[in-house]
Parts: C-alpha cells; sequence; structure tokens
C-alpha cells in the first residue's frame, strides 16, 4: 500500500515529464522533412525488428552540431540568460521592500497586501501583458501622462524595447519574489533588531547585517523563482520586446511555428532544459536546507 | 553583618546611576508608568517585581532607549538620556528572549557589539575568550545558537550583553525560559558575576523568589507605580502596604480596628476572639480600620494553650498542604476565620501531632507580624 501511495508521483512524473521529454528528444536527434509529422524517421513497430535498428540508425547529434556552427542559438541563449538575470536582479530590487513593507504592516492589514499581491493572478497573463502595451505603446498612457506634465516634448520609445521586456517580466514575477522573502521577514523576531540596536548597531546596519543575512533563504527561493521561467520565456519577450530582443523562447517558437523546423527546435529545447536543471538543482537544495534549519 | 554594608540608597550623599524623575509613560489611553520617582545606585542588583502589565517592562524598555518617557526624565549619571538612541548609550539588555542572532556563531553574536565598536581585532578576541571563560562557553564558541541548551543560550545572551562592558545591564526576565534546577543555579551565578565585573544590574522579573535571592533592593510595582523600593528582608517583613505583603510570599492577612494601649497597639478583630497584640503603628488612631499581616512559618501550632504567647488563638485544623520539608497548616477560627500556619517536618510523617479536624492552638509573638494601614 505505501509502495503504491508513493509509486504515484512517481508515476505522475513519468506520465508528464519523462515521455514528452523523451519524445522530444528523439525529435531532436531527427531529420526534417516536409510530411506530417514534420520529420523522419518516424518508428513504426508493426514492420518488425529491421525496421526499428533501422530508426535507430536514422537518428543523429545533426542538430546539435548545428546550435554550435549558427552563432543565432548560443547568442540567443546568452541573451536570455542575461536579461534573466537582470531581471530577476530588479525584481529582488522592487519585491523586497514591498515584502518588508508587507511584514511589517500592522497584522490587521497583512491579509489586505495579501491578496493585493496575488490579485492579478485572477486576470489572464495573456491580457496583463497587452495592456502594458496599451501602457508603453509612443501614445500609451504613459507617454499621455508624461507629455501632459510636461516632463517630455517627445513620446519615449519603450514599447519594442528591452526595457519594456524588464517592465513586463518584473510586473509578471513579482509576486514569486514577494511572497517567499515575505515568509522569510514574518518569521524575523523584532527582538533580534532590538538587541542588535543595543549593541551599537544604527537601524540602517541592524537591516544589513541581522534583516537581510536572516531573509536569505527567501531571497533565494524567490530569485529563482523568477530566474527559471524567465530564461525561457516567451510571451512577453514577443509582445512588448522588438525584433532585437533576442530570447531563447522567442527562437524556439520561431523554429517550429515559423520554419516548423521541429527537429532543431527540439533540441533547442533540451539544451534549454539541461541549462535550466542547474538553477533547478540549486532552487531544490536551498529548499533542503531551509527545511534543515527550520527543524 | 560588615559584608552586608553595601547600602548606598541609605547615604544621603551618594549620587544615583540612574534617576526616575517624575516619569509618566502612556500609549494612548493607557498609561504604564504613572508619575514615577527612584533613584538606582552604581553597583547595585536592582528589581523591578510586579504582575504582568505592571510597567515594569515599560520602565526597563526606556532605559534601553526603546521608548521614551511621555513626561519626566530619566538621568544616567546625571545626563537625561532621552535624547541618546539605544545605539549610543552604554546601556545593555538581555532579552526574554535572548534573541541571539541566530545565523552567527556563539563567538560572532558575543564580539558583535565589539565590532560595532570597532574595536582592534586582537582587542575584541581577548575579550570574546574572556567573556566565553567567565560564562564557561569556552568550549561551544563555534556552535550556533540553535545548537546548544537553553541555558547555554541564557549564558550566551548574558555574554554579549556584558561584553561592551555596559554602564548599566537591563536583564529583562532573564530566567523565565529555564526549569526550576537550572534557574536556581543561575540565580547564583548571575550574582557572581554581577559582582565579578562591579557593573549595576535592574532586572524584571515577576518570580518574588528570584527577585529576592538576586537582589539588593527590590521595587515592588503595580499599576505603573512602585509600591515599596527595599532591600529584600524589608519587603518581606516589613511591607508597607498588603498589597506587597501579599506579592511576596504567603500571608495571613486580617482586617479589624486599631486599639493603641500604651507601647503596644491591640487590634479587635472578631467578637469572640482576643485582641491582637502587636508593635504600634505610627500614627493610627482608636477605632481606625487595619490590617494585620503575619507570615505563616511565625504562627506556631500546638495542641496545648501555650502559656507565654502575647497571641493565642484556638481553632480546628482545615486542611494541610504537605510540601516535604514543611507543612502548612489551614486553621479556621471560631469566627470563620482561616489562618496558615507552616511548621518544619523534623519528624516523619507517621508520627505527625496534628491531623485533619484536630483542635490546636495557634500562638505568636509581639513582633512576629506588621500592622497595616492599607
Amino acid at each position: 500500500m505505501r509502495r503504491l501511495l508513493i509509486a504515484i508521483p512517481y508515476v505522475w512524473l513519468l506520465a508528464l515529464f519523462i515521455v514528452p521529454f523523451l519524445i522530444v528528444f528523439k525529435i531532436s536527434l531527427s531529420d526534417t522533412a516536409i510530411a506530417i509529422p514534420p520529420y523522419t524517421p518516424t518508428l513504426d513497430i508493426s514492420a518488425g525488428l529491421g525496421a526499428i535498428r533501422e530508426f535507430f540508425a536514422a537518428l543523429d547529434w545533426e542538430n546539435y552540431i548545428w546550435l554550435t556552427e549558427d552563432d543565432l542559438y548560443w547568442k540567443a541563449y546568452l541573451s536570455s540568460l542575461k536579461i534573466a538575470l537582470i531581471s530577476t536582479f530588479l525584481t529582488l530590487l522592487v519585491g523586497y521592500p514591498i515584502a518588508y513593507g508587507m511584514a511589517r504592516a500592522p497584522e490587521e492589514w497583512r491579509a489586505m497586501l495579501f491578496i493585493m499581491v496575488i490579485l492579478p493572478f485572477w486576470t489572464s497573463f495573456l491580457i496583463r501583458v497587452y495592456a502594458w502595451m496599451g501602457i508603453l505603446s509612443q501614445e500609451g498612457y504613459l507617454n499621455q501622462f508624461l507629455l501632459s506634465i510636461g516632463v517630455i516634448s517627445e513620446p519615449l520609445v519603450i514599447l519594442n524595447t528591452n526595457i519594456a521586456v524588464y517592465i513586463g517580466i518584473v510586473y509578471t514575477y513579482l509576486p514569486f519574489m514577494i511572497l517567499p522573502i515575505y515568509a522569510a521577514l514574518e518569521k524575523l523576531d523584532i527582538s533580534l533588531l532590538e538587541a542588535a540596536e543595543d549593541l551599537g548597531c544604527s537601524r540602517f546596519s541592524a537591516f544589513w547585517l541581522i534583516t537581510v543575512p536572516l531573509s536569505k533563504q527567501g531571497i533565494i527561493a524567490g530569485s529563482f523563482l523568477v530566474f527559471i521561467p524567465t530564461i525561457g520565456e516567451f510571451v512577453i519577450p514577443s509582445l512588448l520586446g522588438g525584433s532585437r530582443t533576442l530570447m531563447i523562447g522567442k527562437v524556439l517558437w520561431e523554429e517550429f511555428f515559423s520554419n516548423r523546423d521541429w527537429p532543431v527546435a527540439s533540441a533547442v529545447a533540451v539544451v534549454l532544459l539541461l541549462i535550466l536543471i542547474i538553477p533547478i538543482v540549486l532552487f531544490q537544495r536551498n529548499e533542503q536546507k531551509q527545511r534543515e534549519a527550520g527543524r | 553583618m560588615a559584608l552586608d554594608a553595601f547600602a548606598p540608597w541609605e547615604d544621603p550623599t551618594a549620587k544615583p546611576l540612574i534617576q526616575f524623575q517624575n516619569v509618566t509613560k502612556r500609549f494612548g489611553d493607557f498609561t504604564a508608568i504613572d508619575n514615577l520617582n527612584v533613584d538606582i545606585f552604581e553597583r547595585e542588583f536592582f528589581a523591578l517585581l510586579g504582575p504582568s502589565g505592571c510597567g515594569k517592562t515599560t520602565m526597563m524598555r526606556m532605559l534601553a532607549g526603546f521608548e521614551t518617557p511621555t513626561e519626566g526624565s530619566i538621568l544616567l549619571a546625571g545626563q537625561d538620556i532621552a535624547p541618546v538612541p539605544p545605539n549610543k548609550r552604554a546601556v545593555n539588555m538581555m532579552f526574554q528572549s535572548y534573541a541571539l542572532f541566530p545565523h552567527l556563531s556563539i563567538w560572532e553574536n558575543i564580539a558583535f557589539g565589539l565590532r560595532r565598536d570597532r574595536m582592534p581585532k586582537d582587542q575584541i578576541a581577548a575579550r570574546v575568550e574572556e567573556m566565553l571563560r567567565l560564562t564557561r562557553l569556552d568550549k561551544f564558541a563555534r556552535r550556533k545558537p540553535h545548537q546548544i541548551s537553553g541555558g547555554q543560550r541564557q549564558r550566551v545572551a548574558l555574554a554579549r550583553s556584558l561584553a561592551k562592558a555596559p554602564k548599566l545591564l537591563l536583564l529583562d526576565e532573564p530566567l523565565g525560559a529555564l526549569d526550576k534546577k537550572l534557574r536556581q543555579e543561575t540565580q547564583f551565578e548571575l550574582m557572581d558575576i554581577q559582582e565579578k565585573t562591579g557593573t549595576t544590574f535592574v532586572i524584571v522579573t515577576h518570580d518574588q523568589e528570584e527577585a529576592m535571592t538576586v537582589a539588593s533592593r527590590v521595587a515592588v510595582m503595580d499599576h505603573g507605580k512602585i509600591i515599596q523600593v527595599a532591600t529584600p528582608d524589608v519587603i518581606y517583613e516589613a511591607p508597607n502596604s498588603t498589597y506587597v505583603a501579599d506579592f511576596i510570599g504567603e500571608v495571613n492577612l486580617i482586617t479589624g480596628k486599631a486599639d493603641p494601649k500604651g507601647d503596644v497597639l491591640q487590634m479587635h478583630w472578631a467578637e469572640a476572639q482576643p485582641a491582637i497584640v502587636g508593635a504600634p503603628l505610627e500614627g493610627a488612631q482608636a477605632g481606625q480600620d487595619l490590617h494585620y499581616a503575619i507570615r505563616p512559618e511565625k504562627v506556631s501550632i500546638s495542641t496545648e494553650k501555650p502559656v507565654e504567647a502575647a497571641n493565642a488563638v484556638q481553632g480546628k485544623v482545615l486542611d494541610i498542604a504537605y510540601l516535604g520539608n514543611i507543612s502548612t497548616y489551614h486553621v479556621e477560627l471560631a469566627g470563620g476565620q482561616i489562618i496558615k500556619a507552616q511548621a518544619a517536618n523534623n519528624r516523619r510523617i507517621s508520627r505527625r501531632a496534628f491531623t485533619w479536624e484536630d483542635d490546636v492552638w495557634l500562638s505568636w509573638t509581639a513582633t512576629a507580624g506588621v500592622f497595616l494601614e492599607r
């Protein structure tokens, strides 16, 4: 019985992660073809053992070699990494003070503030990103507002630049940063800060020496929760970013749907997954450490 | 008694280290401290004792700088400390929760305050080692707070607050989290450390035994006021009010009317009972309402009427609380008044002279109890 219970998550993982991954991996080793599905070879088990042997013989690493030859791909990977790093940092910069404010707010306000942070999730993510197009475009609300108060005389070009992508990512992923940091800060005993002050710290140095180290786990968790999905982010760069915003998620999309080159697209996806495994493992390790410290 | 000569509060020329001058502290409508005056002297071990909510913690937090008085001023060595922020005061506090920094080792916790003062590295190391030795924590220097026991944590908190050699050390219920046995040991350790370092200690506690054990003087507080400040023996033997008498230890309280008779004071308290005879109370008028307070251990219990006792009453044993070393007898007198008497169990329990429903005599001397006006 116990084995059965333990088996359920593994079956789940097998069905929804490993099997699809193997399919994608197999396609990445295939060649593109004008057919349905658009790649060869396809496996036909009924044709007997010889056909299966033939099938495996036709698989090769060609697409992976291609990824290293065309500099578009590694540039896209690097650019995604850069955008993900910068936007994670920006999200932390915006999210930390919000989480801090929430944790220090009077008890009766906290539930309300909490709802305000997660409320945007109730609207479709796509609609919210579209709304940002309306705000950031040349005739958008932001430019209209800035022009009307006379801060600028020419409308700013924000939409279709990397700045718009950063704004979009920070906005979208902010709750993922706020919530773990809030959880860490809420547990912080105020008397620790009083003790630090009592021992000669200014308010500011007490913050750096006590509050920040003690919310470290929350900062790390929040950063991974933003960083990991941002690397493969597709919707935000394609809607808010310009033609020069290079992100691997967008490249992946174009290979699949514009070029219909499924094998190369699959290779891109497999490499992306391998890249993401590193931060995911680090994130897991952080969670583990936190659980052990909590005990 | 030569050893006990430390009593700067009796010396009119002594300068107090801390002076509370008409200090009032209000939180909204609530008055936590009500027009309070008290002097605390250097090298004193001063205890603030009272039930929760009496304002003792507020007093301490004002000394540490976490609260400012609404009215009045607090002087430290003659200087008003109201404008001095907590991180600039020569006052350190040991927190009730210990407030040890969980991400730092014991060594770093103790060094924390010294580092903030930008003390040279070798001096910090020397001072931390000294503190570790003083609190017998040498072996644990590298551990984190969650890797040591509650008693050790308490000593780390003490070492950390003493490291900066403050003029004044504040202890907020320092032993509250320890079990009874460890608490008693630690009380003596605290006194020892206080003597060695010569630091002035102010301790907040709701445990009267703890206050009596460690303190040179005890201030009993209630509702933001200090009811009595005195040495532990005076607080116990000569409380100034029924509140203090009742708060400290066990006491029998009897109410009656005053009847001064020459150099003694008598109190009539029940029709069929003889008047209680005791030492006179200054200003007591005939017929005035009075309270008489007497400790159970000062009441003797016997089967025969004692021959030469200033006070003797007869009653029936209602209840016996056996505490091992002593027993407390609850004796009901004819009028319904219950008096507690304590006797040492210097014989085995099977050979006890009295049991339930026995008629007994209670007696005490003229100086055993005190008359109180309020």
